[in-house]
């Protein structure tokens, strides 16, 4: 345990100390130096892993809070504080993020007051600034309860019912308009990727991922913790997910068809090979195995569908965002490895901020069937798997 | 009345003197280098490309509906009365967004600098709005680069090809794509063979109509959606409310029951 322990100390100080190097170049040398990006990549695997991945990888805050708070699904508030940190961290890591991509970062308050309301951008901006601080004062309770200051933690219980409904509302449109961000692109983005529909794909997508990473994340800080999870509570984030995952092949087959690309998507080309990727780990693997019960029943299942879906989804903004462009620019773009690693250094942020988080805060309850103690007493409701089909919708 | 310029490929003789006075005139540095570069960068803001003895020139075509303004979220770009698409370097923030929207890849990048512009043909406006031409129209010998009123150029373009069909392509790209430009090009070959995109491919629609057609419904969608979640969660905790207020009632019941037992 000591020199596994050790290793990873290793792993993420060698992480820590590699991105601290691309830093530099980036603020010293400028985007061209650090980065493989250009006239033709404007757009690089910054805005597609940090940026598209990382708020879809956060979506779970949301979807957790909408099943507990607007559909009662009482079972899930064990998973929700973590839900939400992840989502806080996030999205926190995100705007980190941008600060490396933007060329001017030092401005990036003129969003707020040089606001051009027509642009995609700019309403994914503001949604995200409003986010992020709905998120934080979802987090507060969290510090208040570690500090045991009670009056503060029945304010944010009073305009709890406006965070919730403004966190999904926010959540629904930037989270649907990072897909939007590609409608302009029609003569550049690959057909199998541009879709009218891409705002739904990425709203639909998000949900799903949602749902994969609580699982993802519950499981990974569990064994982490050396804690007992509730099995019940994977179970339905499971069900959930296979719903949704449903959902989503739907959509994407209803797409191809409506707009005639049946035909082409399954002819062997260079697009199709990572179109077929993602098919086969979002969809075909990850719904074959959620199809049968014993997976559905083990954590491990569940575990391991769950990172396939999220590998899956991963691939497929990535494909959204870079392999899409590569056959109208006319040649490949392969990132620097210094941008890989400022993006590990910030994902090794995350994990890093994660940990010291379950461990100084009570994000995860003392034992795992106690209730939440800060929220009000609900009558607990039990309610059906139709009524969580819908949150996961 | 929106200002266009011309571009007439066949009249062009490729001496590259607009490259250089665009350069002058954007305090450019400009030398045998540069212009032996055949393509618009960072530096070279317009740029002479050669085929054998044919010609044609790329700058920014200045669309009557420009994707770039319509997508930068601190608006940093905007399309002048005078048909100039103009740059803000003070509001932006550097998000490239531009870059990636525009279907002609005009906007490039100062991939090197630690406060990096976006550079492009901006057409010149001081010069327009003092009435002058734009730079490289003055300087052009043979007129291959006229600069006017948008509509007597097509006029113009139009009757060039009606009175010498053998030499032109029946076509003025930038008449009608996407939504019409404020460069408007003749040619004898396709402007495709030379990094411009088919008129086929970018269509006739006005880029900003394709992100339009979802924003336009963001302010009703925001108060639908509100009412929709507030509703659900009213709902559901309503529920609760009312299983809440009847147990206590239910307890209230039969402590006076309780009460009543015991006073009997």
């Amino acid at each position: 345990m000591r020199i596994k322990l050790t290793f990873w100390r290793t792993v993420f100080l060698v992480i820590m100390a590699l991105g601290l190097y691309s830093t530099y170049v980036r603020y010293a040398h400028g985007l061209g130096a650090v980065s493989n990006m250009s006239d033709q990549f404007p757009w690089g695997f910054w805005i597609g892993f940090d940026c598209l991945c990382g708020v879809m990888l956060a979506a779970g805050g949301f979807c957790i809070v909408g099943a507990v708070y607007l559909f009662n699904v009482e079972s899930l508030r064990s998973v929700m504080r973590p839900a939400i940190l992840t989502a806080f961290l996030g999205y926190l890591l995100f705007i980190v993020g941008l600060l490396f991509d933007l060329g001017r970062p030092w401005f990036i308050w003129h969003q707020l007051i040089y606001m051009n309301p027509r642009s995609v951008m700019f309403e994914v901006g503001m949604c995200v600034m409003t986010y992020t601080t709905v998120l934080f004062f979802e987090f507060l309770p969290n510090v208040f309860e570690r500090l045991d200051w009670k009056t503060p933690i029945k304010w944010i219980h009073k305009i709890y019912p406006v965070l919730i409904v403004l966190g999904i509302l926010l959540s629904t449109l930037h989270q649907s308009s990072l897909g939007s961000l590609y409608l302009i692109m029609p003569s550049k983005l690959h057909p199998f990727w541009y879709s009218p529909a891409l705002p739904f794909f990425f709203f639909g997508s998000a949900v799903a991922v949602g749902l994969a990473m609580t699982i993802f994340e519950s499981t990974q800080s569990a064994k982490a913790l050396g804690r007992h999870l509730e099995l019940s509570v994977l179970v339905r984030l499971g069900g959930a997910l296979l719903v949704a995952l449903w959902v989503n092949a739907l959509l994407r087959l209803e797409d191809y068809f409506h707009r005639g690309l049946l035909g082409q998507i399954v002819k062997p080309s260079y697009e199709a090979y990572f179109l077929w990727l993602v098919l086969a780990l979002s969809f075909v693997i990850t719904i074959t195995l959620l199809s049968f019960q014993k997976v559905r029943l083990s954590p491990k299942g569940l575990y391991l569908a769950s990172i396939i879906c999220l590998f899956g989804f991963i691939t497929n903004r990535l494909n959204v965002s870079l392999i899409g462009f590569e056959t109208y620019v006319g040649h490949h773009y392969v990132p620097k490895w210094t941008e890989f690693s400022v993006t590990l250094m910030i994902v090794a942020l995350g994990f890093f901020l994660f940990a010291v988080a379950v461990k100084y805060l009570p994000i995860f309850p003392k034992e795992a069937l106690a209730a939440d103690p800060t929220t009000e007493p609900a009558v607990a409701v039990p309610l059906g798997e139709p009524v969580l089909e819908n949150a996961g919708d | 009345m929106s200002k266009a310029l011309l571009y007439d490929s066949t009249i062009c003789i490729g001496c590259k003197q607009c490259e250089q006075a665009c350069a002058t005139q954007n305090n450019i540095p400009y030398d045998d280098t540069i212009a032996a570069e055949e393509k618009t960068s960072a530096h070279k803001l317009t740029a002479i490309l050669t085929h054998g003895d044919k010609f044609m020139r790329r700058l920014c075509m200045h669309c009557e509906t420009p994707a770039c303004a319509s997508v930068c979220p601190v608006g940093a770009f905007h399309k002048t009365k005078e048909g100039p698409v103009v740059y803000d370097v003070w509001k932006c923030i550097g998000c490239r967004y531009c870059m990636a929207a525009c279907a002609f890849n005009v906007p490039k990048y100062e991939w090197g600098s630690l406060n990096p512009r976006v550079r492009k043909c901006i057409m010149c406006p001081d010069r327009i709005a003092a009435g002058k031409q734009t730079a490289c129209a003055e300087i052009c010998p043979t007129g291959a680069t006229k600069f006017g009123d948008r509509d007597d150029l097509i006029r113009e373009a139009k009757e060039r090809i009606q009175q010498n069909p053998s030499a032109y392509l029946n076509r003025i790209y930038g008449l009608n794509e996407v939504g019409g430009t404020c460069l408007l090009i003749l040619s004898s070959q396709k402007v495709e063979d030379y990094g411009y995109p088919a008129s086929a491919k970018i269509g006739d629609t006005p880029m900003p109509e394709y992100t339009g057609r979802v924003m336009e419904r963001v302010p009703d969608f925001i108060p639908v959606w509100s009412l929709v979640l507030g509703g659900i969660y009213w709902i559901s905790h309503r529920r609760e409310e009312v299983a809440a207020a009847e147990s206590q009632e239910r307890a209230k019941a039969r402590e006076h029951d309780k009460k009543n037992g015991s006073s009997r």
